[in-house]
């Protein structure tokens, strides 16, 4: 069994209440913290450990701490980003459902850390019933003297509150995330100035992921050396990964990064592999917005290294032949899967989503949707496949926050492994048009009977 | 004092100053094009992406050029900065990209447009776009709504600039509109059909640069080609009196505030001068306005400086090699 630092308890019945979770060794984080270390240490140790941002960019968290500006006399928040919502991901869901305590643990210490009187978890709208869930689990935190003031005797004063946000994916970019923590339309700020340096009311803030915040815990019970060994190189720690597709068991996963993505797809410790009688055609390892990469490359990098699910690993060969990490939204897909139906779901999602503010993702995601609808339902010409990479060309790195690139990658990465569907979708608008889901056939070998 | 290179031009600006601020302090053609920024609007600026442009070195003192192409308008200079506009093939091929997007779901309907004429778009897409569209789709269309009793507001044509957001935000005494919905379905709207009225609403069709917002004391009375722009004044207890009449012989047909070569406000007029003063004896007459950049009152001027592809690829409506 491979080492578990978030999921440790997790089969622990009653898990969910302060005292089920005290009683297993739960808020000795915070009474380390609290009685024996500074803000600066707890800083340190983040630092030493490597952690990097769970939410998907995988910015070290210990150098985000350390940008925010502690001069200032303005206060200072630390917000909690449980805006979960690309899609394939689900395992802050899983963390705040199952295991609130290590969530409002981290918090404590982080906050502590930062120097956060007053901290916010800013949750999506859908999750409605775990905002009960974390305002129970805070409630009994500041009944037991672990919130509030004066927190063990330290001097410390802390409150946490839960803000449901109204459903909008765009809200978990941390700049719209915070104009829509103070009230507003959530439109992503400019950037500069960054959030550490002016975010939430003007006042120095940093915003991190459930996840990055949960780590936090273990971190400091065991110390960031030691943290820092578990892992490979610069992926240090555990991650979660929420598992899904055609696999035999889906669910979210605690791996130690390394681990090979053989083992993680195909094990039966983790996802069982693929569904008995299929075999794997596609992988998106990291939630909707990463490239797609068809099962030869996600096994193995063009060079014919083994994959492992770590950061470097799974970004090797740039966005030609690599993806990202990501949120570890893993999404796997057997030969039953149209690669352009696909695509075109990811791309009406993010149509959906697009805020409206900056003009290229605001027409672009769209145009892309429309064209992709009429590729799917057989109404497509050759020109259209041209034109999408063309249209995710001049999205990619014009438009204010990342919203409109993890608009872009997708489409570019689809047309870039799986072109010859795309082409079978223009060649064959009869065989795709009836057709309400995946169509099942060898999408090379049709082909090639044509063109001979 | 602060030094940038913009196409190669070297300049001395303040500290803070924006990298089009400082290119409009050189001026002609390395000035990025801007449809959202203005400059008399606090927290403007940003979305369009018109203005995109390359930092090929970041400052004097980290050399690095920027990942990506920025927004001029909201990226302060730093000491050292050299910036790339028309000199960068890519920040041009990026600009095509933003006037086609900001094209597909504009009506085009410039022949029948109160703004054709003076109108950023149509500069825009004229210096900057393509003469064919690659847009097969229906366009994203909305009914007409009266937004006061002087104010049309002709969302259709709306670039969501914020530009009038932030004048009522800033210059009028209450906000009543707003940007309501999300993605290419996001509108200006006045929930729900509200009115604008107040004394210097009028000003929100000054800063529209496209024919969104339009003033019903004008619609379909002239071209603008055809009304003479001259400056005059009166005495305002209200605003500076300052305006430009539009006339034509002695006949005033709209009233509207003075635009600096930029096509931006001087100064912000009230809605008594710009909709209910429209005899000539209200108004002393200065003189014939000098030509602004937007108008086609610069006829002959129009072409200076512009080159022009559009003829070889005018598609002549065929459709099929589109």
């Amino acid at each position: 069994m491979a080492r578990k630092l978030l999921l440790e308890n997790i089969n622990v019945p009653g898990i969910k209440s302060f005292n089920v979770y005290r009683a297993n060794g739960g808020y000795r984080s915070v009474e380390k913290a609290l009685k024996t270390m500074s803000p600066d240490d707890v800083m340190e140790e983040v630092k030493k450990s490597g952690l990097r941002g769970r939410g998907g960019a995988g910015f070290p968290t210990g150098m985000k701490w350390s940008f925010l500006d502690r001069k200032s006399d303005k206060p200072r928040y630390l917000v909690c980003n449980a805006d979960e919502s690309e899609p394939g991901t689900f395992k802050d869901r899983f963390l705040m459902e199952y295991i609130p305590h290590l969530l409002i643990e981290g918090l404590i210490v982080s906050s502590y850390s930062l120097g956060s009187n007053t901290t916010y978890i800013y949750i999506r709208g859908e999750y409605r019933w775990i905002v009960d869930i974390l305002e129970n689990a805070i409630a009994e935190a500041k009944h037991n003297g672990f919130l509030g003031k004066n927190i063990l005797g330290s001097g410390y004063d802390l409150e946490i509150y839960v803000q449901p946000g109204g459903g909008a994916y765009i809200c978990g970019e941390e700049t719209a995330l915070i104009e829509s923590l103070e009230g507003k339309r959530g439109n992503p700020r400019m950037k500069p100035p960054f959030p550490a340096i002016s975010g939430l009311y003007n006042c120095p803030t940093v915003v991190n992921n459930v996840e990055t915040l949960a780590t936090v815990v273990p971190i400091i019970n065991m110390g960031g050396d030691e943290y820092a060994k578990i892992g490979v190189g610069r992926s240090t720690g555990t991650k979660l990964i929420s598992a899904c597709g055609h696999m035999n068991k889906p669910g979210v996963y605690e791996i130690e990064l390394g681990l090979p993505v053989d083992e993680f797809l195909n094990s039966d410790e983790y996802c069982g592999g693929i569904r008995a009688g299929h075999t794997l055609k596609a992988v998106v390892p990291g939630g909707s917005s990463v490239p797609i990469l068809p099962a030869e490359l996600f096994y193995k990098t063009k060079e014919g290294v083994a994959r492992l699910m770590s950061y470097e690993s799974l970004s090797e060969g740039g966005f030609a032949s690599g993806s990202m990490l990501g949120s570890g939204g893993f999404i796997a897909m057997d030969e039953t899967t149209c690669i352009v139906r696909n695509l075109w779901n990811f791309t009406r999602f993010y149509h959906h989503e697009s805020c409206g503010q900056c003009s290229p993702c605001r027409e672009g995601t769209g145009w892309m949707e429309k064209v992709l609808h009429r590729l799917e339902h057989g109404h497509g010409s050759m020109s259209d496949i041209d034109l999408l990479v063309d249209i995710a060309k001049k999205i990619e790195g014009n438009t204010i926050c990342p919203l409109g690139d993890a608009a872009a990658w997708p489409v570019a990465s689809h047309i870039r492994h799986f072109r010859e569907e795309f082409e079978y979708h223009v060649k064959f608008p009869e065989k795709v048009a009836h057709s309400p889901f995946a169509h099942s056939v060898d999408y090379k070998r049709e082909l090639n009977t044509v063109l001979q | 004092m602060i030094k940038v290179t913009i196409d190669g031009v070297e300049t001395e600006v303040e500290p803070g100053t924006t990298i089009l601020n400082a290119a409009r302090q050189i001026g002609g053609d390395l000035v990025p094009p801007a449809m959202c920024y203005y400059s008399k609007l606090k927290g403007s600026g940003g979305k369009c992406r018109t203005c995109l442009v390359k930092v090929s070195a970041g400052s004097a003192k980290d050399p690095r050029p920027m990942p990506k192409l920025v927004a001029s308008c909201s990226t302060p200079v730093q000491d050292g900065m050299v910036v790339q506009n028309i000199t960068s093939p890519e920040v041009l091929e990026a600009r095509k990209g933003v006037v086609e997007f900001l094209l597909i779901n504009h009506p085009l309907d410039c022949p029948i447009c109160d703004q054709a004429g003076e109108c950023h778009l149509q500069d825009l897409a004229f210096e900057h776009g393509s003469a064919k569209t690659r847009y097969e789709e229906e366009r994203r269309s909305f009914d007409k709504i009266d937004i006061g009793s002087k104010i049309q507001l002709h969302m259709t044509r709306c670039i969501l600039c914020y530009r009038c957001v932030f004048t009522a935000n800033q210059i009028t005494n209450e906000r009543v509109h707003g940007v309501l919905n999300r993605g290419d379905a996001a509108e200006i709207g006045t929930y729900i059909e509200n009115v604008i009225e107040n004394d210097f609403s009028g000003n929100v069709i000054d800063v529209c640069p496209v024919g969104a917002l339009t003033d019903k004391t004008f619609r379909f009375k002239s071209r603008v080609w055809f009304v003479k722009p001259m400056y005059a004044h009166r005495n305002c207890d209200k605003c500076c009196g300052k305006t430009t009449v539009w006339m034509k012989g002695d006949e005033v047909f709209r009233v509207t505030a003075r635009k600096d070569q930029y096509g931006e406000v001087e100064d912000f007029i009230c809605n008594d001068c710009r909709f209910d003063k429209k005899l000539a004896s209200d108004w002393t007459v200065e003189g014939p306005a000098p030509i602004q950049r937007n108008s086609v009152q610069a006829q002959n001027k129009y072409l200076q400086g512009i080159k022009v592809d559009a003829p070889k690829n005018i598609g002549y409506g065929n459709i099929s090699d589109r």
